[in-house]
């Protein structure tokens, strides 16, 4: 490995709405000490942060036209390719936002498959600690993406607190060790075909032509008149 | 290349009283939207199908029987036939009726139908909804094109020796189109048997099933019937037409943000972004023809013109304005841009051609009743010795 070879691509998500916000300083931290782990393991890495309250609106429409507007596409597109993740979203009501999760509902069953996630959240009290582990994890389980061990919370005592900076080079060290050792890539094209997914999606190897499709199927068969 | 407009009947109320029509004036409006669609010279009137308010579609072949009486030249198709809920030995039947009751002056376009409760009011399952599908068509086609039939399945009661009448007009079924926007299964059933597909490419981002017509095209290749741009491939799109451009918005406005299928978007960005074209007939057209440039040469453009909200006078308006000012440039221009040797969508004229020339076409004339109420096993006088009935006797 060397720094000529691509660099790795790293999408952060934020849910924050205030600025400066919490739940961005966890995310750029986050990406930050990612970056900082791939460099050390001789990687280049390029690192973007999503904000998703700008797009409030055409997230919602989105959810009501059934088809993603432009900037939900386009953030699609950025999830798509990129080799890791970092979510990070604010607690509200002992739940996660409801932008995140409205987000998250227009993404396609199959986009994030083994992809590395870094979950992480912030809340107004230490009593919501638990929301990322019970409400985002499986929500990423459901898109069976490959969440690290360590999930990042942060109160507000937790910003003054050396602790927090060490939960957050763990959790990094975790991202970046599933980032390095290619073990996503490795599961979802060992096992694509054992997943369900639908034609034209967003999803690296999603089925867009007539090459990438299975014709030897039962359903396919029977559209060409056999039983 | 076919012009016309498509309706399911939908009732919503007028944004200026809040009173939605009644069931019985919206059919007699439909009636006359398509009465003035044939007057206007539009190509193809589809209509249908849903079961449940409030929509009044659920016969199609009725309205359109009606309607074949009543016009001369238009073409009449559905939009759509549901072939998952409705027995494929009905559609059999009602269509091949039709096909005689209009000299053949119409096809129909089979779809899924897209909603969970309507599946058990006729004994079926969504969940089943792409195998059904699939195979109730491969049972239609059979009954249109063998006068007996055995048949078993896993969705219906099996057939032994059965005919469906009438056998379709002059020996030759009705062309049938297959509707999907996302199932390639459907896609590849329309493609084998060199069946037309048809994307109602409306409600959703331009080209977004632009995938799946490219599959179809290359599949009606792969199965021999003629180049992938040959594929008979048809287009949904929604209109509102005024002179000037900034009158099409204001008129339409109202009907567009009060309708439930809009909500939370608006119109602007629907133009923008979706098949919705608003505007003067030029922007129409211009809209329109990026279809052409985007999807390749295609045969059949429909438009949804005549939503549930809109008084009928607009709506004859938007018929007269549609026929008048944007399909006779639409016409020239589409025709101007086609690739050489691209077929039209057939006709019931250009099949029987095909198969006769100009040879006598079959006229199925049934032999007598051998007493049982069955006409043996050979049931036409010139039915197929190869493919006899096979009955077995009740004791």
């Amino acid at each position: 490995m060397s720094l000529g070879e691509a660099p790795f691509r790293l999408v952060a998500i934020s849910a924050g709405t205030s600025d400066p916000s919490t739940t961005r300083m966890l995310a750029d931290r986050a990406a930050q000490a990612v970056v900082a782990r791939l460099r050390e393991s001789g990687r280049n890495t390029s690192a973007q942060v999503i904000e998703l309250a700008p797009s409030a609106t055409e997230i919602a429409q989105s959810l009501v036209s059934g088809y993603p507007a432009e900037a939900v596409q386009n953030a699609i597109e950025q999830l798509t390719v990129a080799d890791a993740l970092i979510v990070s979203t604010p607690v509200y009501k002992a739940g996660i936002s409801g932008l995140f999760k409205s987000f998250a509902d227009l993404l396609d069953n199959d986009l994030l498959i083994a992809k590395p996630v870094l979950l992480a959240a912030t809340a107004g009290s230490a009593r919501h600690a638990m929301v990322v582990d019970d409400q985002l994890r499986p929500l990423f389980a459901f898109l069976r993406a490959l969440p690290a061990p360590t999930s990042l919370f942060a109160a507000p005592e937790d910003w003054g607190s050396p602790d927090l900076g060490k939960r957050i080079d763990r959790a990094a060290a975790e991202l970046a060790a599933l980032i390095v050792s290619g073990i996503g890539r490795d599961i979802a094209d060992g096992g694509w075909g054992g997943y369900q997914h639908a034609f034209g999606g967003n999803a690296t190897r999603a089925e867009r032509t007539t090459a990438d499709v299975d014709f030897d199927t039962d359903l396919m068969r029977l559209a060409r008149g056999g039983n | 290349m076919h012009f016309g407009i498509f309706g399911v009947g939908d009732i919503a109320p007028d944004p200026a009283t809040g009173i939605p029509r009644s069931e019985a004036q919206r059919i007699q409006d439909t009636i006359r939207v398509a009465k003035a669609a044939d007057e206007f010279g539009l190509d193809v009137f589809a209509f249908g199908e849903h079961h449940n308010p409030p929509f009044v579609a659920s016969a199609p072949p009725v309205l359109l029987a009606y309607v074949a009486a009543e016009t001369k030249n238009i073409l009449l198709s559905t939009s759509i036939t549901l072939i998952t809920t409705n027995d494929p030995v009905k559609i059999a039947e009602d269509y091949a009726f039709l096909q005689h009751v209009a000299k053949g002056r119409m096809d129909l376009m089979l779809g899924r139908g897209n909603t969970v409760p309507v599946y058990p009011w006729f004994g079926q399952d969504i969940r089943q909804g792409v195998p059904l599908a699939l195979e109730h068509y491969n049972l239609l086609h059979k009954l249109w094109r063998e006068d007996v039939v055995d048949w078993e399945g896993r969705f219906r009661t099996p057939l032994q020796g059965f005919t469906a009448t009438p056998r379709p007009l002059d020996g030759i079924p009705p062309f049938v189109w297959h509707g999907a926007i996302r199932t390639p299964e459907i896609a590849e059933q329309a493609a084998y048997y060199g069946n037309g597909y048809f994307a109602n490419h409306i409600l959703a981002p331009n080209f977004h099933f632009k995938p799946l017509v490219d599959f179809y095209r290359q599949r009606f290749e792969h199965y021999g019937h003629g180049r992938a741009q040959d594929a008979i491939v048809g287009l949904g799109g929604q209109a509102f037409i005024a002179k000037k451009s900034q009158d099409a918005y204001d008129r339409f406005r109202p009907y567009f943000e009060s309708y439930p299928m809009f909500q939370g978007t608006s119109l602007e960005q629907m133009v923008r972004n979706t098949p919705l074209s608003v505007g003067s007939p030029q922007e129409v057209i211009d809209k329109t023809l990026t279809f052409q440039e985007g999807f390749g040469d295609y045969q059949r453009q429909m438009w949804a013109i005549d939503i549930g909200s809109l008084p009928v006078d607009v709506a004859l308006e938007q018929v007269e304005l549609l026929a008048t000012e944007v399909v006779p440039v639409l016409r020239k221009e589409m025709d101007a841009r086609r690739a050489p040797g691209v077929p039209d969508a057939p006709t019931h004229a250009s099949l029987v051609q095909a198969a006769y020339g100009d040879g006598e076409t079959r006229q199925a004339r049934p032999r007598p009743n051998s007493g049982d109420n069955t006409s043996g096993p050979l049931p036409y006088l010139d039915s197929d010795p190869e493919r006899p009935a096979n009955m077995p006797r009740v004791v």
